[in-house]
């Protein structure tokens, strides 16, 4: 792993400098992701961890890829017809020492990809917490047609489109869907996983340092798709502390009668935050004892569209 | 009366659906009065829509899906124009409810209708020539099977003029395809469209697996089969294992939708979770369905552009029904992000590097093909190391979404359309503009222009990545796929650039179709009088160009791998061909209109299922059984070519052949 590591560290210098970042063409790619607010610009450690594993699977396979490449398109030139020089062997259709090379190189680099695979996937299984000494934040996400709720238990506040994480601590993400499938995903934090209707799925994240980035839906779910992405700031713990305090002391009350309203379709809401919660909301939305959003209702000017007939069961 | 169909239905309203309606009409009808000025319609019913004769089954596919690449490419253009604009606030031109609808068609009309016809058109053609037989199993199922691809097909693009399309994407996940999310009609038309062609594909299918099983001509062995026939059996075989998942899984959703059941609801005990898998159970070998005949064109491609038998044959034969079998058991690393647990996620994403250890003795074995060979760098070829170089970055991005941590970053983000796109135009794609090439002179009997061909092939691979590259920039950026209009505007110079790549693969377009033009202009030119224009090694090319209806006068005797050229070595050592046969008359399949007629009638089925319209779907579905009811009855099957014609038509082709003998011991002939 010693090569791997020092392959990593040449990757990361080579990202900071354009020039060398240039240098490949899947190298540029990568490092010119990884210097602008991408997934590999993670802001904690299970972003950094994704990125890394990703950034090692593709330094292995580069290993292969780039000489394969380079023999095939010598070969195709040596060989070519018009070289007098190339001996010309019409019969030569088989070896198999060649054969067994051509069989164990795939096999050896999968094989090696594949322990990557498996550790990585214990490791990083995102139902797993984060090990820390301080407790971990809950949070629970509903996700909404076209909106992210975030509920804090803990606190006893909720936000529509904006997630505020206090920086160094574990947050503890319960995700569910009151509608369609979608994804929660915050690209600088890492590991996305699919909210669901009817289940509780979840994700341990972390940011380790103060900043502001977004999170958005990673599954399709409609006309409002587009508008589904949320601030994300990631706030020194004191300052989380204070922030909560200012979203006790005013806003709407996030009650049944709120969250009907809330779960009708709208499309590009713009963040805001509930002083109060029903405690209960989250469970109740999961278990589907509150049932799926409506979905497309003919008086909700938020799903304008062609819409032809609204068919159903007749 | 008429279900839910009302003038409504009509965009009079939307600027772009009604124009481009009207244009294709207009096209269409265009056509039509040209066929009847022209007095063409006898001609075209006898000849085509009622032929039974596999090659032109063959051609008609990939015209269909020459068709639909193109109406699929302009959906494209669209999707990256809108995103370069809507960006930072501009909404851009289209709206969410037209653009979901057009990324859907896209994929749709990709997949099922421009690159399985083309795979299939491929399959048509070729195997029973390379097989050295007449025809395949059930010319008749064959006709009936391209007819239902093509209703299919005519359903999706009524639905730009007529209603919506889908906005759920080219698989209609639930719950957001159930009816309570998505009550239009467009995932109707989804379902029905697909589905038709879907029962047009499966017969494909049994009819491939039958004859590689049963019609081989004496002595082709199995492991004497030409390399595609091989892939095609593979895909034919995987055709028939996953599409009737399919078929019972748009069944399911078609249930929930019309009558209320709950298999994929979100409540009520239905379980959207089940769709994902199942979808994907038939939709990982589809893809694979794809891509291995693309395999079997570059190994001919190879072998003969490299003048060498193809290297290590039984090897690739192994690949080839591994990746076949592996292609079943990858199905979950579609939704690594669904939360399967470690244990899952370990197995499946092994199982999916996996599939690469097939591919990469493959691509081994290409490049040790060309080893030691006299590489003649002509436009098939091009596409083929196009291909090799395309193809094992896409293989590469592959392994990598292919770890579940990485997978958790660039699951469902423009890194993953640059992957698919990556191997899909990559593999399948470069190889049918390959195989068109390679093949064109025997459908037809004359090459296309080398200069043109060579300059579609630079603005393909060169728009390609000008297209796709970026693509796998901005998805490491965090982009994700299906955004109408995107806010971050680090992402806009990659989108930019992306259509800058989308304009010169437009350029490719244009240059294929220069080629095609300027090639007939000057087919005297081009013309291939030998039947064998690459000095080919399979028996395709032991026939004339094009091929006789019969293929062959005599069935071939096949002694070894590569027939046919065996036999050109024995003629070559022998200095003759092998002495005029005793001709006898051949019996071949008559033509018949009930393929046509059955999608007729399928088309009118499905069109009244997606307008409620109950009577006519009876009535349709009533006449198209009946279509086969009387087929079944019909007394007369074959007729017969008379043993002069035989002979007369195949002296012709043994008189060329002895042109081509003389021609080349002037020259000092074979090495
Ligand atoms: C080297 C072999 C390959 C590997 C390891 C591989 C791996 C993967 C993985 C893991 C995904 C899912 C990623 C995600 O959803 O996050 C994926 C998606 C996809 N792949 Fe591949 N792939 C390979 C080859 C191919 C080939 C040959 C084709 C087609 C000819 C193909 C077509 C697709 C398509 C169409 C999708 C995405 C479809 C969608 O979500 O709409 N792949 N591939
Ligand atoms: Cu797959």
């Amino acid at each position: 792993m010693a090569g791997l590591q020092a392959a990593r560290r040449a990757w990361t210098r080579a990202c900071r400098c354009p020039a060398v970042g240039i240098a490949g063409v899947g190298m540029a790619g990568i490092g010119l992701a990884s210097c602008s607010g991408g997934v590999l610009d993670p802001l904690g450690p299970v972003g950094r961890d994704d990125a890394t594993l990703l950034i090692d699977a593709t330094v292995v396979m580069l290993a292969i890829v780039v000489p394969t490449i380079m023999l095939a398109f010598w070969i195709a030139w040596r060989y070519r017809a018009s070289n007098p020089k190339a001996e010309y062997l019409p019969y030569w259709s088989y070896s198999g020492r060649i054969e067994a090379v051509v069989w164990s190189i795939p096999v050896l680099t999968i094989m090696f990809i594949g322990g990557l695979i498996w550790i990585g996937s214990y490791r990083l299984d995102p139902f797993k917490p984060l090990p820390s000494k301080a407790p971990p934040l809950e949070v629970q996400v509903v996700s909404l047609d076209w909106k992210w709720l975030f509920i804090y238990p803990q606190q006893g506040v909720a936000t529509v489109n904006r997630l505020v994480v206090p920086a160094g601590t574990p947050v503890h993400f319960s995700i569910t869907s009151a509608s369609v499938f979608n994804a929660f995903f915050v690209p600088r934090l890492g590991s996305m996983v699919y909210a669901m209707p009817g289940m509780v799925s979840q994700v341990s994240l972390e940011a380790d340092r103060p900043g502001t980035t977004y999170g958005q839906s990673a599954h399709f779910s409609g006309d409002g798709f587009s508008d589904m992405h949320f601030q994300v700031q990631s706030v020194p713990a004191s300052e989380f502390a204070a922030w909560v305090r200012s979203a006790k002391g005013g806003g709407p009350v996030l009650d049944r009668k709120a969250y009907a309203e809330l779960a009708r379709q709208s499309q590009n809401v713009k963040p805001y935050s509930y002083s109060a919660v029903d405690a209960e909301l989250f469970g109740a939305v999961a278990m589907q004892q509150i049932p799926p959003a409506p979905g497309p209702e003919p008086g909700n000017p938020s799903h304008a569209g062609r819409e032809v007939g609204t068919g159903g069961h007749d | 009366m008429f279900g839910k169909l009302a003038w409504s239905a009509i965009p009079f309203g939307q600027p772009i659906p009604l124009i481009t309606s009207l244009v294709v009409i207009l096209v269409v009808l265009g056509v039509l009065g040209l066929v009847t000025v022209k007095g063409w319609w006898t001609y075209l019913w006898r000849e085509w829509v009622t032929s039974v004769d596999h090659k032109r089954i063959g051609i008609m596919y990939v015209l269909l899906g020459v068709v639909m690449l193109i109406r699929g490419f302009a959906d494209a253009i669209m999707m990256r124009t809108q995103q370069a604009i809507a960006i930072g606030g501009a909404p851009g031109y289209l709206e969410p409810e037209h653009y979901n609808q057009i990324f859907s068609a896209h994929g749709t009309i990709m997949i099922f209708f421009a690159a399985m016809p083309l795979v299939i058109g491929f399959m048509n053609f070729l195997v029973p020539l390379q097989l050295g037989v007449r025809d395949v199993a059930f010319p008749t199922l064959n006709s009936v099977s391209f007819w239902l691809t093509a209703s299919g097909a005519l359903l999706v693009n009524v639905s730009l003029f007529v209603g919506e399309f889908a906005r759920t994407g080219w698989l209609p996940y639930p719950p957001l395809s159930e009816v309570g999310y998505s009550p239009g009609v467009g995932v109707d038309y989804y379902l029905w469209a697909v589905q038709i062609s879907g029962v047009g594909t499966l017969m494909t299918g049994i009819n491939f697996v039958t004859t590689v099983l049963k019609l081989r001509c004496p002595g082709m062995s199995y492991l004497r089969m030409p390399m595609f026939t091989w892939t095609a059996f593979a895909a034919s075989l995987l055709i028939v294992a996953v599409f009737p998942i399919l078929t019972a899984t748009l069944a399911m959703l078609t249930l929930d939708r019309y009558v209320g059941w709950h298999f994929f609801t979100n409540d009520a005990g239905g379980n959207p979770m089940m769709f994902m898998n199942l979808i994907w159970a038939w939709g990982h070998p589809e893809v694979y369905i794809l891509v291995l005949p693309a395999f079997g064109i570059f190994s001919e491609i190879f072998s003969t552009f490299s003048g060498k038998p193809l290297f290590g044959y039984r090897s690739m034969v192994a690949a080839t029904l591994f990746i076949c079998i592996v292609a079943m058991m990858t199905w979950l690393h579609h939704f690594f992000t669904m939360g399967a647990g470690a244990a899952v996620n370990t197995a499946f994403g092994i199982s999916t590097s996996v599939i690469a250890v097939g591919t990469g003795v493959k691509i081994y074995n290409w490049i040790f093909t060309m080893y030691g060979g006299r590489v003649r760098l002509s436009v098939p070829m091009l596409w083929s190391l196009g291909f090799i170089f395309t193809f094992i970055i896409g293989g590469m991005t592959g392994v990598m979404l292919a770890v579940p941590p990485a997978d958790f970053l660039v699951h469902n983000s423009m890194f993953l359309v640059a992957h698919f796109h990556n191997v899909i135009i990559g593999g399948v794609v470069f190889a049918l503009f390959a195989g068109l090439e390679f093949w064109f002179p025997k459908a037809f009997g004359f090459r296309l222009h080398e200069g043109w061909g060579r300059c579609a092939f630079w603005c393909a691979f060169v728009g390609f990545w000008v297209t796709f590259a970026p693509l796998y920039i901005v998805g490491l950026m965090g982009m994700t796929r299906r955004l109408q209009h995107v806010v971050v505007p680090d992402w806009a110079p990659w989108l930019y650039a992306s259509v800058v790549g989308v304009a010169i693969l437009a350029l490719g377009a244009v240059a294929q179709v220069i080629q095609l033009v300027v090639s007939i202009r000057d087919r005297e030119k081009l013309r291939d009088t030998t039947g064998d224009p690459w000095d080919g090694r399979s028996l395709e090319w032991a026939t004339p160009s094009p091929p006789p209806f019969f293929n062959f006068a005599v069935m071939p005797n096949v002694e070894g791998e590569e027939a046919y050229w065996g036999i050109k070595l024995r003629a070559v050592e022998t200095q003759q061909l092998s002495p005029e046969p005793n001709y006898q008359p051949i019996e071949m399949p008559v033509n018949s209109p009930v393929g046509f007629y059955t999608a007729f009638f399928a088309t009118v089925f499905g069109f009244a299922m997606i307008w409620y319209i109950w009577w006519l779907a009876i009535v349709a579905l009533i006449a198209a059984f009946a279509g086969f009811v009387v087929f079944a009855w019909r007394d007369v099957h074959e007729f017969e070519v008379p043993a002069d014609e035989v002979a007369r038509v195949d002296r012709a082709r043994r008189a060329a052949r002895e042109a081509t003998l003389a021609q080349m011991a002037e020259e000092g002939g074979l090495p």
